[in-house]
């Protein structure tokens, strides 16, 4: 037989319906239907906005937390990670207040770029050189981070110098063209993430680690390298959510971030991104992160549900939406 | 052959301890095993040989339960008897003891002697009674290790003894032994021959699965020979040596599947590896290949071979006293600088190691030669999308659509993707591990083809493969690797199944082949 009998058909990915991928999206947009017909006051603008506004952190730990899942890793260590760079943030501001004014926050923001960024260097190189289990030692460096802002805050708080407050306030509470600048700084964060993740090498090779290691390895991909990478990532992602966290309340406390990775690790399951590494989904991280903020934000207008409920509603979705893909996928 | 089977009548004093009719096991329309009408009596060792996939283990797993018939009846001391599952098996008195450790680390020896069985007092185990029961069989094996030993700290060897032991805890009448002897070292092996022995003077009947004919002349009783499924016959062990097991193991001709062989090439070697070491010295060996060679890699199961290149491709740990590849020397194993001077490895873990079976052809395509389809930082999908078309142009691999995934390909066309890929990287000299495995007779001589042109444009190819024809009908010049070495060099005429086989099996002191250095 020879080949040229065989039709090959072009790629048309885009005109393909994957309802698998598109469920996260679903999802949300049935809550915030349920929201509105619960309550009128769900759909105004403000509401809209701050609630939005509200998922933005974890939005954005969740787009790098994508990476460390899509090469079959877990970061436990984010959400003290983020109070940790807040409390370095906070010291290095108020420190060069004296010399540099307003010039503070922007170098400040740099060096917790920075030390996010190594941050994660260290969890992946600790994984990776070391061979141990990441759920091991990012439980390990939860412990480290969050021990060292209580130190930092000496069990109290930490607050940024007075005279930086009016600068820096806008970086959360601001505006563009009326879209608050947390959710701009979500949207270029995913944006930059979905391009690294799905238009890069890198990219390619974080779904080639995450799907089959050995794969990767025999293709020749480094495979510690791509691993640690992803935590380069996720700590550099970690800092810019603690650039835009410290505005909002103006201090850190050892409670800072207090048990975000539980919620960013569920952003990422219920949108789409599977736990054992490989398919990943950026937007739907962000979707699953908008529909945390939305459950919660129903339940406090409605009187049906007690608010204090609200992490347990939110349990019940991570669940729910691992039943529904095992259903699904099992066809 | 010109030997008939001397079993026949042999013995019929007393009804033999298993008995088969006509047995045979199909799975879906693929017959694996017809027709096996054999007999094992009480006290004789009874060797079952035959090459990679002649039915072997499908035998085993009938017989002891592990699988059930399709056809055929089994009987025990002139009764019939049929297995749902192996601990109906066990309870009628046949226990397979398996090739691979299947013993829990941490537990002692007692603990994984009784597990699943443990003896109890009221609430609380029984522990003074299984040790010492534990130790009374261990006597038997003659085991030196204690029944309070924790497996996991106990030679390889030492573990092989302790599952022995466990399938003669209680009473058996029939141990069936699948290639026992396949990780262990000389001195081991013949404490393991005195344990069947003594297992046969204690009138048990004991089947032995083995690919080492010296074992088997050595050991063996009676000898039935499989081969493609079907039985051969049984001949009393005295009747055969070493050369005619094999030649009764291989005893077929030549198919058309093979294009014809090219003209000897004379020209320099392009890829010549000395002293590779791989593993701390248990597998090393040196080798070379020309271009427009194929230089074929035979050897049982378990000799080395795959360990042997996957340590050359940097893959496990390995050391090389040089390696030169294009006239260039290359420092160190490693895939990438192999892969940048010219040397691509085609894996046998098709699955497992070669493709993502839940992606597109495109990222299993393009995975190992990224940097070349995607000059910069950014994917390239044009240049993707060129290359997945003339792959499967090229390879004729059969797709309904390009947007499929590559677990959902045929074994065949998933074997030609994989060809494409380490093809990408356009590299002079192709290692192939075991091209045709589990692909369908069609693909398989598209496959050879596909060698043949390489070679014939003259790449230097490689080929590992546990299929003898496979190795005749392709290579140039055959090494065959025995417990880590390369025992034989065999070229022209001297290739031939019988003397890869003999190679390959015996103990190799009067091996017709040169020594390779």
């Amino acid at each position: 037989m020879s080949s040229a009998e065989i039709a090959v058909l072009p790629e048309r990915e885009g005109f393909k319906i994957r309802w698998g991928d598109l469920a996260p999206f679903i999802a949300l947009a049935v809550i915030v239907l349920l929201g509105t017909l619960i309550n009128s006051n769900f759909m105004s603008a403000n509401n809209i906005l701050n609630v939005i506004t509200r998922s933005a952190f974890i939005a954005i730990i969740g787009v790098g937390a994508t990476f460390v899942v899509a090469t079959g890793g877990l970061d436990l260590s984010i959400g003290s990670m983020l109070a940790f760079v807040v409390g370095i943030m906070i010291l290095a501001m108020n420190a060069l207040v004296p010399s540099l004014g307003a010039w503070a926050i922007p170098v400040g923001a740099l060096v917790a770029l920075v030390v996010g960024s190594l941050c994660g260097l260290m969890n992946g190189l600790i994984i990776t050189v070391g061979r141990i289990e990441p759920f091991i030692v990012t439980l390990g460096t939860m412990g480290i981070f969050r021990a060292f802002i209580t130190y930092m805050t000496d069990g109290g708080s930490l607050s940024i110098d007075r005279s930086l407050r009016t600068a820096y306030r806008p970086v959360y509470f601001g505006d563009l063209f009326g879209i608050p600048f947390p959710v701009l700084i979500t949207l270029v964060i995913a944006f930059l993430g979905a391009f690294i993740l799905y238009r890069t090498k890198y990219g390619r090779r974080v779904t080639a680690v995450g799907s089959n290691s050995d794969v990767a390895r025999f293709s020749g991909v480094h495979v510690g390298r791509v691993r640690t990478m992803a935590f380069v990532i996720q700590g550099f992602c970690v800092a810019v959510a603690a650039i835009c966290y410290v505005p909002r309340l103006g201090a850190a406390t050892p409670t800072t971030g207090q048990l975000w990775e539980l919620q960013v690790i569920t952003a990422v399951v219920i949108g789409g991104t599977l736990l054992r590494g490989g398919k990943a989904h950026i937007w739907g991280t962000v979707a699953g992160a908008l529909m945390l903020e939305v459950i919660a934000n129903v339940m406090v207008l409605s009187d049906m549900v007690s608010e204090y409920l609200v992490a347990a509603v939110q349990g019940a979705i991570i669940i729910i939406a691992m039943l529904a893909h095992r259903f699904t996928s099992s066809r | 052959m010109t030997f008939a089977p001397t079993d026949a009548a042999g013995g019929a004093q007393e009804p033999p301890v298993l008995r088969t009719e006509d047995l045979s096991k199909a799975y879906g329309p693929i017959t694996v095993l017809s027709d096996v009408t054999l007999e094992i009596r009480a006290g004789e060792v009874h060797a079952i040989i035959g090459e990679n996939g002649a039915g072997k283990s499908t035998l085993m797993k009938l017989l002891s339960g592990h699988a059930t018939p399709t056809g055929g009846t089994m009987s025990m001391f002139g009764k019939p008897v049929a297995f749902a599952d192996a601990v109906q098996a066990e309870d009628a008195g046949i226990v397979l003891v398996h090739q691979e450790i299947l013993l829990a680390p941490d537990l002692t020896v007692a603990q994984n002697l009784f597990l699943g069985r443990e003896l109890s007092r009221g609430f609380a185990v029984d522990d003074r009674t299984m040790n010492r029961r534990t130790a009374e069989v261990l006597a038997r094996v003659g085991s030196l290790a204690r029944p309070t030993f924790r497996v996991g700290d106990m030679p390889l060897a030492q573990q092989q003894l302790v599952q022995i032991a466990r399938a003669l805890l209680d009473d058996r009448k029939v141990v069936i032994l699948d290639e026992p002897t396949a990780m262990l070292t000389n001195d081991e092996v013949d404490a393991l021959l005195g344990i069947v022995r003594s297992l046969r003077a204690q009138g048990v009947a004991v089947l032995y699965i083995s690919h080492r004919l010296e074992e088997v002349e050595a050991l063996a009783d009676r000898v039935t020979v499989l081969r493609d499924g079907k039985m051969i016959g049984t001949w009393s062990a005295q009747a055969l040596d070493q050369r005619q097991m094999a030649e009764l193991m291989v005893g077929r001709e030549l198919s058309m599947l093979y294009p014809p062989k090219r003209e000897a090439t004379t020209s320099e070697p392009v890829l010549r590896v000395e002293d590779l070491s791989v593993e701390h010295g248990r597998i090393s060996g040196s080798f070379s290949v020309r271009p427009g060679e194929v230089l074929g890699i035979g050897g049982m199961i378990g000799a080395g071979r795959t360990e042997m290149i996957e340590g050359l491709m940097g893959l496990r740990p390995a050391q090389a006293r040089a390696i030169s590849l294009n006239g260039k020397s290359v420092a160190k194993p490693d895939v990438n600088a192999m892969m940048a001077a010219g040397l691509v490895y085609l894996t046998e873990d098709r699955k497992g190691k070669g493709l993502l079976l839940n992606e597109g052809l495109g990222p299993n395509l393009t995975l190992q030669a990224l940097d070349l389809v995607n000059p910069g930082l950014r994917l390239d999908r044009k240049r993707e999308g060129r290359s997945i078309q003339s792959a499967v142009r090229e390879y004729d691999i059969r797709v309904r659509t390009l947007s499929i995934q590559a677990g959902q390909l045929s074994g065949g066309n998933q074997q030609k993707l994989l060809l494409a890929k380490v093809m990408l990287a356009e590299p002079s000299v192709v290692i192939i591990d075991e091209p045709t495995r589990g692909i369908d007779i069609g693909n398989k001589s598209q496959i050879y083809r596909f060698i043949d042109d390489l070679a014939r444009a003259g790449k230097a190819c490689v080929v590992i493969s546990s299929e003898l024809p496979e190795l005749v009908g392709l290579s140039d010049r055959v090494l065959v690797m025995r417990s880590g070495r390369f025992v034989a060099e065999l070229t022209g005429e001297d290739i031939t199944e019988q003397n890869i086989v003999y190679a390959a099996a015996s103990s190799g002191d009067d091996t017709e082949g040169r020594k390779h250095a």
